[in-house]
């Protein structure tokens, strides 16, 4: 027989013989997996980058398909692509999104350079959680931000970077998918997912400080230090309450009328992007 | 009152440093150099001077020009000393070109690529003599006869012990004092086994190395070739032959023991050495060059990954 | 001589205050007494505003079975109860004792008389146990671990051996060296209360061979006191204080990972400190409210071992050695192995004070770190048997189920590792970060 056939004979019926038992294996352990998966992970931006709380989109889908049948999905937001991608994946699902609220990181300190001075100089690796591993850190605040950055360096969107001259992360709002991870990597939980508001605009206490006011203040000249003149502003719409010598404005219920701003003494209750024309001079 | 200074304990250090290091190795090659140059005068320095000055020159501008640092890690005596073992690894004989090339080599694709100190896989002085060794066969192989102090490129060459055991002339060997001391041909910081031997008890008492690596390799020889020697004299040479030629005794106490490049833990390093030792032996008794060492070790540095995550040590508290 | 087999280092020793006699330290003009001094649960304060108190009046009491009491260690009155700084650079809760006069509470007996075993026959196990916890005793060598759970084996574990620490192999610390020298046949009595307490007719004092000294006399003393004491001169080897190293060292048993404890090879081991703080519990009734604490560093005028009263400030125990020196880098509370850096000096003496130590500005700052050279030495000294390169890595770049995996969770934090690094890298840094992830994360899992 010619050379040439044999082998072409033989190589085919290996080929043949393996597509067989390729065949049957394939079949035999066949994987089930609910189509509903693949479609709704296809509507996601694939950015993997876990801000919904899951290690990547096809995880994501796979919770968001059993959330459905669990009958709602309540919870499930996807950062990335916010509210329009979740309608997408309800659609998929046949179900209704959940409203959600566009939110983003806060920095609730205002401890600068200037207003906290240094106590004491941290020498080791350049880590909030080192840092904070041996105490109060190098301010006087043992609740105010530690300044090596860990925030910045759990950001997978470029959306915080420190400012070299208060020595403080600073979120850019655009980019802020409120994914969560610099909430997370902040040893001292400073960072706060709050609700953009309308037109940005929000009202903020910039600090995290649960120290009576005096050591507050010892530490840091734009702490909040728990007067409670802000709570008294605010009698109308009850938003802010005090706890703990520190003040927090409830999102929900804050009108932004930014009484509160005028005030506080210490100037930690913060205005975000209202125009620019000053009710009241400050100094 | 002043701001204290806060870290995380200890809050004391040794005192030991990555120069400290690097220049105890320096310092134990001395006596070899020494040796290098009695046995190889002129050319050996030659040699041995530029190789230094180039591997130094390459790793400077390579960290500043190419990776943007500040060339700061010339002063950490790492291209120092890879300049001094690649040299060592030379015949003394060797054009310039060839030896800046080697030294190019050596820094820029053997270390600097990696991103500098502690990254490279290979032993970067190891990349650039195989570089040679297997682009320029010939000038790489032509040992200059030891005694001519005055000569470099216009040496008289010959044979190498081992060069001679690879075509099964066993009887024309240096007798058992050359060997010891090094006069015979080979490259130029090789030859001389005391004076590595010595260098090597330096770096054991500094504790710059551990037994481990060493020993290992030396053994694992010694009692192979024993065997191989007993099973057949005429074929093999004795072991004492064969631990003192060629780049063995080099190999064993500053190639193979380069931190960088072998494995961490002491149970690894063992593993590591006996393999060397056993991949020179048969390189040298059934492969194609007459040498081996070089291959054995770059062949097992890049095993040394793996040795590290299945050699751990004992952890304290678990089983002896 | 014996030693523990793996890893381990020698820093350089500058026991500059050996031979320093123990000196009592005046009394402070207000008391901190914070409510943290030891592992486990908070004390919680029994005395309120205004209250008059006398040396040895309960402040607080245990906050739960592991917790201890905290007792007054100056007369006065209660100022308040507020939080301030403590050694562990946060705020935590104190009770503030403004002090007048030196009044004890007259059940404390303070003649310095030995009273022996012998004088003391009703003592059974139990009354030792109940009193060391109503003392207030906790582990004096640093780890502050409240001393009656250790007196209290699990059911299950039979203690064989009581082992007494008294290697100090911190470097520039004393306080353990002198005690033994001025007091041992109170030490002793204390270790022979140990043993009464967990059941044991075997005890070793185990001593690093630095202390000639108390060797030779801590050995003549145990044999007329009782000859089931033996002291075990050691090898300098850096951490031999540590509890596994030390019973590794003394009896050649490996205590397993946690959850083994010591007991679980048959161990009992106590501080030196600890058995002179029983005692004096047991014996004088007296409460833990002073300690024995080395005020020390190469720029201090005198270096000494004081006794000084729990609650005193750092600052003033420093002005009784000769002041801060100008140039003061870093305080440290404890050895420079472990110690933790001060942010301040008004911070209160705490039960687990064994030292302070000041270092020039020029000796506290790190070395700039250089790349790992993989040189190997950070595993060859490692007393775990781990890889702190490893660890650090794999901790820098958060891959926490690696560090799992590579036993982070079984590292002493001794430091040996960084101590050696050729490359001065913060090992124990990243290791800490990664420890401390990796625990919570097990936490978590079991919690589920």
């Amino acid at each position: 027989m010619n050379p040439i056939l044999l082998a072409i004979v033989i190589l085919g019926a290996i080929a043949l013989a393996s597509a067989l038992v390729l065949y049957v294996a394939s079949r035999r352990f066949a994987v089930k997996v609910d189509e509903r998966i693949d479609r709704v992970a296809e509507v996601l931006p694939q950015a993997n980058c876990g801000g919904c709380g899951f290690p990547g989109c096809s995880a994501f889908a796979e919770a968001c398909v059993k959330a459905a049948d669990g009958g709602s999905l309540e919870g499930r937001l996807c950062p990335v692509g916010g509210q329009p991608v979740m309608d997408k994946v309800a659609g998929i699902l046949g179900m209704q999104a959940g409203a959600a609220v566009a939110r983003v990181a806060v920095v609730r300190c205002n401890g600068t350079c200037e207003a906290r001075p240094r106590v004491a100089e941290f020498d080791g690796v350049q880590s909030c959680r080192v840092q904070q591993m041996t105490g109060r850190g190098e301010t006087g605040c043992v609740y105010g931000c530690l300044g090596c950055g860990d925030c910045v360096a759990a950001c997978r969107f470029g959306a915080i970077r420190m400012n070299p001259a208060t020595g403080l992360p600073e979120v850019d709002e655009d980019k802020c998918t409120a994914c969560g991870a610099c909430v997370k990597a902040c040893p001292r939980g400073i960072i706060e997912l709050r609700p953009k508001g309308p037109k940005g605009r929000r009202m903020v206490v910039l600090c995290n400080s649960k120290d009576k006011g005096a050591v507050a203040r010892k530490a840091c000249a734009n702490a909040c230090i728990g007067c409670g003149k802000c709570v008294k502003v605010c009698d109308k719409f009850v938003a802010i309450t005090l706890e703990n010598s520190l003040a927090y404005i409830d999102p929900e219920k804050c009108k932004l009328c930014r009484k509160c701003e005028e005030a506080c003494p210490t100037g930690a209750i913060h205005s975000f992007n209202f125009p620019v024309k000053p009710i009241k001079k400050e100094e | 009152m002043s701001k204290f200074i806060i870290s995380l304990s200890p809050h004391v250090h040794g005192g030991d440093s990555v120069e400290k290091n690097m220049y105890g190795v320096c310092v134990a090659l001395v006596p070899a150099l020494l040796a290098g140059l009695y046995f190889f005068g002129l050319g050996a320095a030659i040699v041995l001077t530029t190789s230094v000055v180039s591997c130094v020159a390459f790793e400077f501008l390579i960290s500043k020009y190419i990776l943007g640092r500040d060339g700061r890690s010339v002063t950490d005596g790492s291209a120092i000393l890879t300049g001094l073992l690649l040299g060592f690894n030379l015949p003394s004989n060797l054009p310039l070109w060839l030896i800046v090339l080697g030294a190019l080599v050596a820094i820029g694709v053997g270390k600097m690529t990696f991103g500098g100190l502690g990254q490279n896989p290979f032993n970067p002085a190891l990349v650039g003599r195989v570089f040679l060794l297997i682009s320029f066969p010939v000038q790489m192989t032509s040992w200059p006869v030891a005694g001519q102090l005055t000569s470099y490129l216009d040496a008289q060459t010959a044979a190498t012990p081992l060069g001679l055991a690879s075509q099964g002339r066993l009887d024309n060997l240096p007798d058992a004092t050359d060997l010891l001391l090094g006069n015979m041909g080979g490259s130029l910081g090789e030859v001389s086994a005391l004076a590595l031997l010595l260098g090597c008890a330096w770096l054991l008492w500094k504790r710059i190395i551990t037994w481990h690596i060493p020993v290992s390799i030396l053994g694992t020889v010694a009692v192979l070739s024993g065997l191989l020697y007993v099973a057949d004299p005429s074929t093999y040479m004795n072991p004492l032959t064969v631990l003192t030629t060629g780049g063995l005794m080099l190999g064993a106490c500053f190639m193979a023991t380069d931190y960088v490049t072998s494995p961490m833990t002491p149970r690894g390093q063992v593993i590591y050495g006996v393999m060397i030792g056993i991949i020179t032996l048969v390189i040298r008794n059934w492969g194609a060059y007459p040498e081996g060492m070089s291959f054995a070790i770059l062949i097992m540095n890049a095993f040394t990954p793996l040795i590290n995550t299945y050699c751990k040590p004992r952890r304290f508290g678990t089983k002896k | 001589m014996k030693t523990f087999s793996k890893g381990g280092v020698h820093p350089d020793e500058n026991k500059l205050s050996a031979s320093s006699a123990i000196r009592e330290a005046g009394l402070p003009k207000q008391a901190v007494f914070s409510m943290f001094q030891h592992i486990g649960a908070p004390a919680k304060p029994v005395v309120a505003k205004g209250d008059e108190v006398k040396v040895g009046t309960l402040l607080a009491e245990a906050g739960g079975f592991v917790s201890a009491p905290v007792y007054s260690s100056v007369s006065g009155k209660v100022s308040k109860i507020d939080h301030v700084l403590d050694a562990s650079g946060t705020c935590r809760q104190a009770v503030i004792v403004d002090v007048e006069g030196d009044e004890w509470e007259e059940s404390i007996d303070r003649s310095p008389a030995l009273v022996r075993m012998e004088d003391r026959p009703e003592l059974d196990a139990p009354a030792i146990v109940q009193k060391v916890k109503e003392a207030g005793i906790v582990g004096m060598g640093g780890a502050t671990f409240p001393c009656h759970v250790k007196l209290t084996p699990p059911p299950g574990c039979k203690a064989e051996y009581v082992i007494i620490n008294a290697v100090e192999c911190e470097p520039y610390l004393t306080a353990d060296h002198r005690l033994m020298l001025e007091h041992p046949d109170e030490i002793l009595v204390g270790v022979q209360l140990i043993m009464k307490a967990v059941g044991v007719s075997k005890a070793f004092i185990g001593i690093e061979r630095n202390k000639p000294d108390a060797i030779r006399l801590m050995t003549e003393r145990a044999q007329a006191i009782d000859s089931r004491i033996k002291v075990m001169p050691l090898q300098m080897k850096y951490p031999q204080g540590g509890e596994k190293q030390l019973i590794e060292a003394v009896i050649g048993r490996e205590v397993p990972a946690p959850p083994a404890i010591p007991i679980n090879v048959g161990a009992v081991v106590q501080n030196v400190g600890t058995a002179f703080a029983i005692y004096q519990a047991v014996m004088k009734n007296k409460p833990l409210i002073d300690r024995v604490i080395t005020v020390t560093g190469k720029q201090l005028a005198r270096p000494s071992n004081l006794l000084a009263r729990l609650g005193t400030p750092f600052s003033q125990l420093i002005d009784e050695c000769g002041g801060l020196p100008e140039n003061t880098g870093k305080v440290i509370g404890g050895g420079p192995m472990m110690g933790k850096a001060l942010l301040s000096l008004d911070v209160p003496m705490t039960k687990g004070s064994s030292g302070l130590l000041l270092m020039t500005k020029e000796e506290a700052r790190r070395a700039e770190p250089q790349a790992c050279i993989r040189c190997a030495k950070c595993v060859s000294v490692c007393p775990m048997g781990l890889e702190p390169y490893l660890l650090a890595k794999l901790s820098g770049k958060a891959d926490w189920e690696g560090a799992e995996k590579n036993d982070i969770t079984s590292c002493l934090e001794c430091g040996c590792c960084q101590f050696t690094c050729p490359s001065h890298r913060p090992l124990l840094d990243h290791m800490r970060v990664g420890k401390s992830t990796v625990m919570g994360i097990i936490r978590a899992r079991n919690a589920r």
